[in-house]
């Protein structure tokens, strides 16, 4: 069973509730999947025993081949490559601008000379390691890389489906998050009661409306805010799956690396049955795949 | 004119709460919600629209079930997995790049434009405004976001302003590059945990790999105050100036409800650091412009 955890707006407490609820349960598999700003890390301190590169093919131009034709950049759906033609006493050359490269291949596959190869560019790592029990992987990104879904990708690569995978999402509604959450069975949005978690949590909806996997809500630092939550909850039919205070105690936690599993008991039945409740839901809709969200 | 961008590297940390304020404090400026992926500055800024502009951004392939041989060929050559057993395309998953409407034998597939999102420009009381909203599950927010510092630019030109102010994206990839590139100053907004600072360290090296002056803001500075040492021992190692450390409040949150930048909710011990923290950056850059 896959189960992500997303959000929207950032600062929500995603990597707190994701953290949290893997150390609740036996036969965990965590992925930190926001490579722009892993943070899980800090909090299930892993022991890493496994690192790798990921790379994503660009294209290389062998220049005895290449007629400067253009067809490379007729055929760049990316603007990755501009072909100066050649004047007389002058060869003409390709250049390449590999951080535009989405790595689709269609220059090497279709140039009418074989002349583009491609090689390997490395845009961040992947590790992976244990820390108490739980298998841990997580992606880094370079400094300066802007594509982060092909390291995502990467790190998904490494789920075990036989082991109760736990996703850490970055934030926002776009492709990184996508990319993240999808072949999830199921995805919990952790917002607050602030009209920015609202506005967030609604655009977090919709993404996984377009995708098609279920989702409940945690509402954390319930006491800050408002009610307007509670209302779009109830006014949509999401379930709340579990409500957090403002607490002091926890801030401190998390602001020195700590989890809450092992610090605060008094949540600790409820971090224990979270994934209960979620398979009962995911049970219900199946029994009734007619309803919106499963839960009219 | 001079660009301001905030930017945080980790979500949450105080980024659009403190652009807000900028706005109602700064006399003269251009507003910009570069945040396309989750824009929330309208929530406190109250826009008036006055232009929309569709997004138009890459292309998604459509195979016509009438030409299609069922070949697979596509299936094969496709790197995003966008093709699916019963040849029908994932819009979600398919980049635009086309190789697969160029190899098909039987001229099957076609390649459609996307609309992918709204912009806008509008009037506020602070001034003009310029925001977007991508649509769902949609890709290439980086280009959006360009989209609307151009269209920020051209108006601060035209209207002769002296900022433009541009609330950053959290993250260190695509659409914050696209937000912090040429910009004259990047205010971080951190905060005392171990996240923050993980991640504070992340964006820092990200503006010092695009070469963009960079000041930091500690946000709920006492709530742990070992953790604001250790931000405070990195700066002062890095040569980076701290240019304010505000206070938790639990009125932060109820200044959001109220819907209204917090320098204009309350007047107090956190409202008083934003202002000085905005006067600390107007000299900054002005003192830049003077020895320019």
């Amino acid at each position: 069973m896959i189960v992500s955890v997303a959000s929207g707006k950032g600062g929500t407490g995603k990597t707190t509730v994701a953290v949290n609820l893997a150390l609740s349960l036996k036969n965990v598999q965590f992925l930190d999947c926001d490579v722009e700003e892993p943070n899980a890390h800090i909090f299930l301190k892993p022991l890493i025993s496994e690192k790798t590169s990921a790379f994503i093919p660009v294209p290389e131009v062998a220049e005895g081949k290449c007629d400067c034709c253009g067809k490379c950049q007729e055929v760049c759906a990316f603007n990755s490559i501009a072909v100066l033609p050649g004047e007389i006493r002058k060869d003409g050359s390709v250049l390449i601008f590999p951080h535009l490269c989405h790595g689709c291949g269609a220059c090497s596959y279709l140039c009418p000379r074989g002349a583009i190869h491609e090689v390997k560019k490395e845009i961040g790592i992947v590790e992976k390691g244990f820390s108490d029990g739980i298998q841990f992987v997580h992606g880094k990104l370079n400094i300066g890389e802007a594509m982060s879904t092909p390291l995502i990708r990467q790190v998904k690569k490494h789920i075990e489906p036989a082991k109760t995978v736990i996703i850490d999402a970055p934030p926002g509604t776009t492709c990184p998050v996508i990319e993240s959450v999808r072949g999830s069975d199921y995805c919990i949005l952790v917002t607050e009661p602030t009209p920015f978690g609202l506005n967030d949590l609604i655009l977090a909806v919709e993404m996984l409306k377009t995708i098609g996997i279920p989702y409940g809500i945690i509402l954390n630092r319930y006491d800050i805010g408002d009610d307007c939550v509670d209302i779009y909850a109830r006014g949509s039919g999401i379930p709340i799956l579990m409500k957090i205070p403002f607490d002091r105690e926890i801030a401190s936690l998390y602001s020195k690396g700590l989890p809450i599993v092992g610090y605060k008991s008094e949540y600790d039945s409820e971090l224990k049955n979270l994934l209960e409740k979620v398979n009962t839901l995911i049970g219900k809709m199946n029994f009734n795949p007619q309803g919106r969200n499963g839960f009219s | 004119m001079k660009q301001i961008v905030i930017i945080s590297g980790k979500g949450g940390t105080g980024k659009t709460v403190l652009t807000a304020s900028f706005a109602s404090l700064a006399k003269s400026k251009v507003t910009v919600d570069c945040d396309v992926d989750a824009a929330d500055l309208h929530l406190l800024l109250h826009p008036s629209v006055k232009e929309r502009f569709e997004f138009r951004s890459g292309q998604t392939a459509r195979i016509d079930k009438a030409r299609c041989c069922e070949c697979g060929e596509c299936i094969d050559m496709c790197r995003f997995d966008a093709i699916g057993k019963d040849f029908v395309i994932d819009p979600v998953s398919c980049e635009g790049c086309a190789l697969c409407s160029r190899i098909c034998q039987y001229g099957a597939i076609s390649m459609e434009e996307n609309v992918s999102g709204e912009w806008f420009i509008s009037d506020t009381r602070y001034g003009p405004f310029v925001h977007a909203r991508l649509g769902i599950a949609e890709d290439n927010s980086g280009k959006l976001v360009s989209m609307v510092r151009q269209a920020a630019k051209e108006i601060a030109e035209e209207e002769k302003k002296t900022y433009i102010l541009i609330d950053g994206p959290p993250g260190i990839g695509c659409p914050v590059i696209a937000s912090i590139t040429d910009t004259d100053l990047a205010v971080v907004v951190t905060e005392p945990t171990l996240s923050g600072i993980h991640d504070m360290l992340r964006i820092i090296d990200t503006t010092g790999h695009f070469q963009i002056p960079v000041k930091v803001v500690i946000n709920k500075f006492d709530l742990n105050p070992e953790n604001s040492g250790k931000i405070e021992h990195i700066c002062e190692s890095n040569n980076i100036e701290i240019v304010g450390r505000i206070p938790f409040s639990a009125k932060v949150p109820r200044s959001l409800v109220q819907a209204v930048p917090f320098v204009e909710y309350a007047q107090d011990e956190v409202a008083g650091e934003i202002i000085s923290i905005w006067n600390k950056i107007e000299s900054i850059i002005q003192e830049k412009k003077s020895s320019n």
